[in-house]
C-alpha cells in the first residue's frame, strides 16, 4: 500500500468559484500552470484541485468574470503558539519526500525590521524645505574608489586636475537592479531591465547565468556577475558590462551556491550558460580559487586584468555574523565596491532554512560595515552597495542615511512587473511568467510591459526621494549619505541604536 | 548661569557683517559695531561676537589662544596643558568692562605661544608641523578640559564674543579700543537653546574665522567626513564644521580658495555637464571627492584669515548675502542697510549669486604672516591607508 501523503490532505488555499458568475469559459484551466483547475467533459464542469494551489492569483485576476476568489485555506488545526500550520506542515512535507524543504523570495519570519523603526527629519522655519519642483535636486551617483583629496595644477590661468579620476560608473538614480540570472527570471524580464537601466541611467546584473546575445548593446548599463559555478563566463562577457560582479554570497542563502533545476534549463539558457539542456546548474558553495582572502585578491586582479583594467569589481557577500571584518578584507584586497545583502535578500531558490534563519539585517549590516571602513580610513577605496529586503522608496533613503551609496533592488522589480510572492519561484512554473522560462508562459509578460513597468517604479520612487530630500533641506544625495540627523529611531533598544548610531526620537 | 556644554546641536538665524582694507590699514572698531548694531531685529540677545585681524603686532609670530572658561580651576588645567605642550610668550586677561545687562560672564585670558614639540626642547619646524600641532592642541583642549574652551587661536588675530546683543558685547569686550584690517561680526537669533557662550560666533581654528546665518541640513554628513580626518566637533554647533571643512580643503589638501568654496557649494550637475570637458572633469572631480563635504542647507557665511574675506552664499542662496566696495575698503553683509551705515556712498554694490565666492585678498605683503589661498598649495603628504597595518581607531559615536 502506498504510504499517504500527509502534506497534500492540507491545501494552503482555497479556490472559490461563484458559480453564477462562471461562464465555463476554461480561461482558468489555461492560465494555471500547477494544474488546479481541470475541465470534466463528461459532467461539463470545472474542478480544482486545492492541493495544487500557490496562491500565485493568476486565476483569480485573469477570470474575465472575476468568477475566482483564492482564499487561505480556512480549515484550522487546533491553537499551538509552538507548532503553527508552518511548521506542521513542513514536517508532513519532509516525512513524505525526505528531502530539504525549497522556496524562493526573501526571509519571511517576522525579524525586527528596523527600516520600520527609523523616522525621517524634515524642516520646520529654521531652514527652509526646498521645493523639487521648483529647484534642482540631485540624485546623481558615483560608484567605485575615489581619491581622498584632489590635486590641482594651474595652466594658462586655470586650475585644472593633476590627474584624473580612476573610472567611476555614474548612477543618476541610487537605485539599480539586483542580480537576478537569465534562467531564474525569463529572458523578458532581463530585457526589460536592461532597457529601464539604461532609460534610468542606472544598471542592472546579469546574475550568474550569462548573459543572452540580445542584451549586449546594454553593456554600459550592465554589471556581469561572476559566481563560484562560473555559468556563461568568458572574456567578451566580462568586457560586456561596466563592472563585475564577484558573488561570494547571497542574503537568502548564505553559504551555499546558486541552484537552477534543470526543468529550467532550456535550448537558449543552454547557449547561454555554456552547460547542457535539462542539467542541473549547481554553483558549488565556495568559489574552489578562492579559499581565503588572498585568493579573492587574485581573482580580483585576475578580472581587472583580462578586463585591461577597464572595469569596476565589485564583490557581493551575504550579510553575516562578522560582515565589517569581512567587508573591510575585501576592500583591501582590492574591490571596488563591496555589495552586502541582508538577511531578507531574495532568491529563485533557496532551503528554507538559510532564507529564514541564516544571515543579519541589512540595516546593521550597512551602519556596521561604514563604520568599520570610516575607522580603517579606507571607506573612500569603495562604495557600499545594500540589498536586501528594500521595499520603498524611503527604505532607499534610509540605507543611504545610514552609510550605503547606492542599492540593489530584486524583489520590488519582480512585484513591479505582476509577482504576487507566491514564493515559488523554484518551480519553474511562474503563471506571471516572471521566474519560468517555458516559452508559452513568458509570452505572458512581454519586454515592453516589463520595461514599463519597471521604469514607472523606480521614476516613482526617484521622484519620492527627491521629495524627501527636499523637505529635509538638502538638494543633492551626497548630502545624506551617512547623515545619521536626518534619522532617528522609534522603540529601539540602546543596543540597537547604538550600532545603528542613531538618536532615539524626542532626543 | 551659562552652559558650557548642551546636548543637541544649535539652530539659528542670523545677522553678518564685514569689512576688509585691501591695503592692510587698520580699521576703528566702531565702524563693525555700527553695521552689526544696524542688523539688530537679526538677532535676540542670545549671542554676538567679532573677529579682528591685526590687532596683535606685538605678538605677530605667536599664536594668540583666547581661552573661555567658566571657572578658575577650568583656567588652571587650560595654564597647566599650556605650559607641558607650548612655550607662553606672554599671557594676560582679555581686557573687559561691566555691561549691566550681561550677567554671569565666563572668565577671558588671551596667551601667546609657540608649540612645544617636545617638552625638553623646541625642534626646528615648518609652519605647517606648527599649524597642526596648534590644531591638535585646541581639539585636545576643547574636548577634555570641562568648562573650557579656545576660542580663537590664530596669529596677530583674536574673537570676542558671547551671550548677548552685539553692543552689549561690544561694550564688554572694549571692541572698539581694538584697529584691524579685517573685522567680522555676528548678530545671533538662536531657536532652541537659552544661549551659552561657546556657541556665539565667530568660531575658529587657526586663523580660520567664521561668521556665518544659516543651518546646515547635511550637519551629520559633513561631521562624519572630518572625523576621518581627525577634527572633533566639539562645540555642536553648524558653523564649527564650516572652519573645520575650510581648514581640511584648503590648508591640508591644498585646494586653491576658489575650489574650495565650489566643494562647500558645488554648481548643479546640469551646469557642469554643459562645461567644456577639462572644466567638466575639475568639477566632477570636485563632487565625487568632495561630497561629503558639501554644505547643504541654507547659508551665508563670511570667512576671513590673515590675508583675506571672503563671503559665500549656498548653492540656491537661501540667506542674504550683499557685497559693496569703496576704495581700498570691501564691506559684506546681511543687509544692504548695514552697509549703507557705515559707507552710505558705495562706489558699487551687489548680491553675490548663490554658491559664488566673493574673495577679497589683501595686496601682496601688505600684513606680517601674510597668508594666500588664490593658487593652492602641495597637498600634505598623507599615508596610504591600505598600506598601514590594520589599525583600529574607534571614531567617536554621535
Amino acid at each position: 500500500m502506498a504510504s499517504p501523503q500527509f502534506s497534500s490532505f492540507y491545501p494552503d488555499f482555497l479556490v472559490q468559484r461563484i458559480w453564477e458568475r462562471c461562464i465555463k469559459c476554461k480561461r482558468c484551466v489555461k492560465e494555471c500552470s500547477y494544474g488546479v483547475h481541470v475541465w470534466d467533459e463528461k459532467k461539463k464542469t470545472l474542478l480544482a484541485d486545492d492541493s495544487k494551489c500557490v496562491g500565485c492569483h493568476r486565476c483569480e485576476a485573469m477570470c474575465p468574470t472575476k468568477a475566482l476568489v483564492i482564499r487561505r485555506h480556512p480549515s484550522d488545526f487546533r491553537e499551538h503558539a509552538l507548532w503553527t500550520p508552518w511548521h506542521i506542515k513542513n514536517i508532513y512535507k519532509q516525512a513524505d519526500q525526505g528531502g530539504v524543504l525549497l522556496t524562493s523570495t526573501g526571509c519571511a519570519q517576522p525579524y525586527k525590521n528596523y527600516f520600520d523603526h527609523l523616522v525621517l527629519d524634515a524642516c520646520q522655519v529654521t531652514n527652509p524645505p526646498i521645493d523639487p519642483l521648483r529647484e534642482p535636486m540631485e540624485l546623481r551617483t558615483f560608484i567605485g574608489p575615489k581619491p581622498e583629496s584632489l590635486e590641482i595644477e594651474k595652466v594658462n590661468g586655470k586650475f585644472r586636475l593633476k590627474k584624473r579620476l580612476p573610472p567611476l560608473i555614474q548612477l543618476e538614480v541610487p537605485i539599480m537592479f539586483a542580480a537576478m540570472s537569465y534562467g531564474a527570471i525569463s529572458l523578458h524580464v532581463h530585457q526589460g531591465l536592461a532597457r529601464a537601466a539604461r532609460d534610468l541611467g542606472t544598471l542592472y546584473n546579469t546574475g550568474e547565468g550569462g548573459l543572452h546575445a540580445s542584451l549586449y548593446e546594454y553593456g554600459s548599463n550592465t554589471i556581469v556577475q561572476c559566481a563560484s559555478g562560473r555559468f556563461g563566463l568568458h572574456v567578451d562577457y566580462l568586457n560586456a558590462g561596466v563592472a563585475i560582479e564577484i558573488k561570494i554570497g547571497q542574503g537568502a542563502k548564505p553559504g551555499i551556491g546558486g541552484h537552477l533545476p534543470g526543468e529550467k534549463v532550456t535550448e537558449e539558457i543552454s547557449k547561454t550558460r555554456m552547460i547542457p539542456v535539462g542539467s542541473d546548474a549547481i554553483s558549488p558553495a565556495p568559489h574552489h580559487d578562492i579559499y581565503s582572502i588572498e585568493d579573492l585578491r587574485g581573482l580580483i586582479f585576475a578580472l581587472k586584468e583580462a578586463t585591461e583594467y577597464k572595469k569596476l569589481v565589485f564583490v557581493k557577500i551575504a550579510a553575516v555574523h562578522n560582515v565589517a571584518a569581512i567587508a573591510s578584507g575585501i576592500v583591501r584586497a582590492g574591490a571596488d565596491a563591496v555589495v552586502i545583502d541582508g538577511l531578507r535578500g531574495g532568491t529563485g531558490a533557496a532551503p528554507t532554512m538559510f532564507r529564514d534563519y541564516i544571515g543579519i539585517p541589512i540595516e546593521l549590516a550597512i551602519s556596521a560595515v561604514d563604520k568599520r571602513l570610516r575607522e580603517e580610513g579606507i571607506r573612500h577605496r569603495a562604495s557600499i552597495i545594500a540589498s536586501g529586503g528594500i521595499r520603498n522608496s524611503a527604505d532607499v533613503v534610509k540605507a543611504i542615511a545610514l552609510g550605503a551609496d547606492a542599492v540593489y533592488i530584486g524583489t520590488a522589480a519582480l512585484i513591479a512587473v505582476g509577482c504576487t510572492m507566491c514564493q515559488r519561484c523554484y518551480t519553474g512554473k511562474c503563471p506571471w511568467g516572471i521566474a519560468t522560462n517555458n516559452p508559452e508562459l513568458i509570452k505572458r509578460l512581454p519586454p515592453d510591459v516589463a520595461y514599463e513597468k519597471i521604469y514607472n517604479l523606480v521614476k516613482g520612487w526617484a521622484l519620492e526621494i527627491k521629495e524627501m530630500l527636499g523637505a529635509m533641506g538638502i538638494n543633492s544625495i551626497e548630502s545624506l549619505k551617512g547623515n545619521r540627523d536626518k534619522l532617528r529611531a522609534v522603540g529601539l533598544t540602546e543596543k540597537e541604536m547604538e550600532i545603528l548610531e542613531v538618536k532615539h526620537a524626542g532626543e | 548661569m551659562w552652559l558650557l556644554k548642551e546636548k543637541i546641536k544649535e539652530m539659528s538665524g542670523c545677522g553678518i557683517a564685514g569689512i576688509i582694507n585691501v591695503k592692510g590699514e587698520l580699521i576703528p572698531g566702531d565702524l563693525i559695531i555700527k553695521s552689526i548694531c544696524c542688523q539688530y531685529e537679526r538677532g535676540n540677545g542670545l549671542g554676538a561676537g567679532f573677529a579682528a585681524y591685526g590687532i596683535y603686532p606685538e605678538h605677530k609670530d605667536y599664536y594668540a589662544l583666547h581661552v573661555m572658561a567658566q571657572d578658575k580651576s577650568a583656567l588652571e588645567k587650560v595654564e597647566e596643558i599650556l605650559a607641558h605642550k607650548t612655550f607662553v610668550n606672554y599671557k594676560e586677561p582679555i581686557p573687559t568692562k561691566k555691561v549691566k545687562t550681561i550677567k554671569n560672564a565666563p572668565l577671558f585670558k588671551r596667551y601667546f605661544v609657540k608649540p612645544k614639540f617636545d617638552e625638553e626642547y623646541q625642534m626646528v619646524c615648518g609652519e605647517d608641523e606648527e599649524d597642526n600641532y596648534i590644531v591638535s592642541l585646541v581639539m585636545d583642549i576643547n574636548e577634555k578640559v570641562e568648562g573650557a574652551y579656545v576660542i580663537s587661536s590664530g596669529k596677530n588675530m583674536g574673537v570676542f564674543k558671547g551671550v548677548g546683543f552685539p553692543d552689549e558685547i561690544a561694550e564688554f569686550f572694549r571692541i572698539d579700543e581694538y584697529k584691524a584690517f579685517i573685522w567680522t561680526a555676528h548678530n545671533r537669533f538662536p531657536t532652541n537653546t537659552p544661549g551659552w557662550w561657546g556657541g556665539a560666533h565667530p568660531f575658529t581654528i587657526l586663523d580660520w574665522s567664521i561668521v556665518h546665518n544659516g543651518e546646515i541640513s547635511s550637519y551629520g554628513t559633513n561631521k562624519r567626513y572630518l572625523e576621518l580626518f581627525g577634527y572633533k566637533c566639539t562645540l555642536l554647533t553648524d558653523t564649527e564644521v564650516v572652519a573645520y571643512l575650510l581648514d581640511l580643503l584648503i590648508r591640508r589638501h591644498g585646494l586653491p580658495l576658489q575650489l574650495a568654496c565650489k566643494a562647500l557649494a558645488p554648481p548643479f550637475w546640469m551646469e557642469i555637464d554643459e562645461m567644456e570637458e577639462e572644466e567638466r572633469d575639475l568639477y566632477t572631480a570636485i563632487r565625487v571627492v568632495y561630497g561629503s563635504a558639501v554644505l547643504n542647507g541654507p547659508f551665508a557665511i563670511l570667512f576671513a584669515y590673515n590675508g583675506g574675506l571672503v563671503g559665500l552664499n549656498d548653492r540656491v542662496k537661501l540667506r542674504p548675502l550683499v557685497c559693496a566696495k569703496k576704495g581700498d575698503f570691501y564691506y559684506m553683509a546681511s543687509e544692504e542697510a548695514a552697509i549703507r551705515s557705515i559707507c552710505p556712498d558705495p562706489e558699487k554694490v551687489w548680491a553675490p549669486k548663490a554658491g559664488e565666492p566673493v574673495i577679497v585678498e589683501l595686496e601682496k605683503g601688505v600684513i606680517p604672516n601674510q597668508r594666500s589661498y588664490l593658487e593652492g598649495r602641495p597637498k600634505e603628504v598623507e599615508e596610504d591607508a591600505l598600506r598601514i597595518k590594520c589599525q583600529y581607531i574607534p571614531l567617536q559615536s554621535s
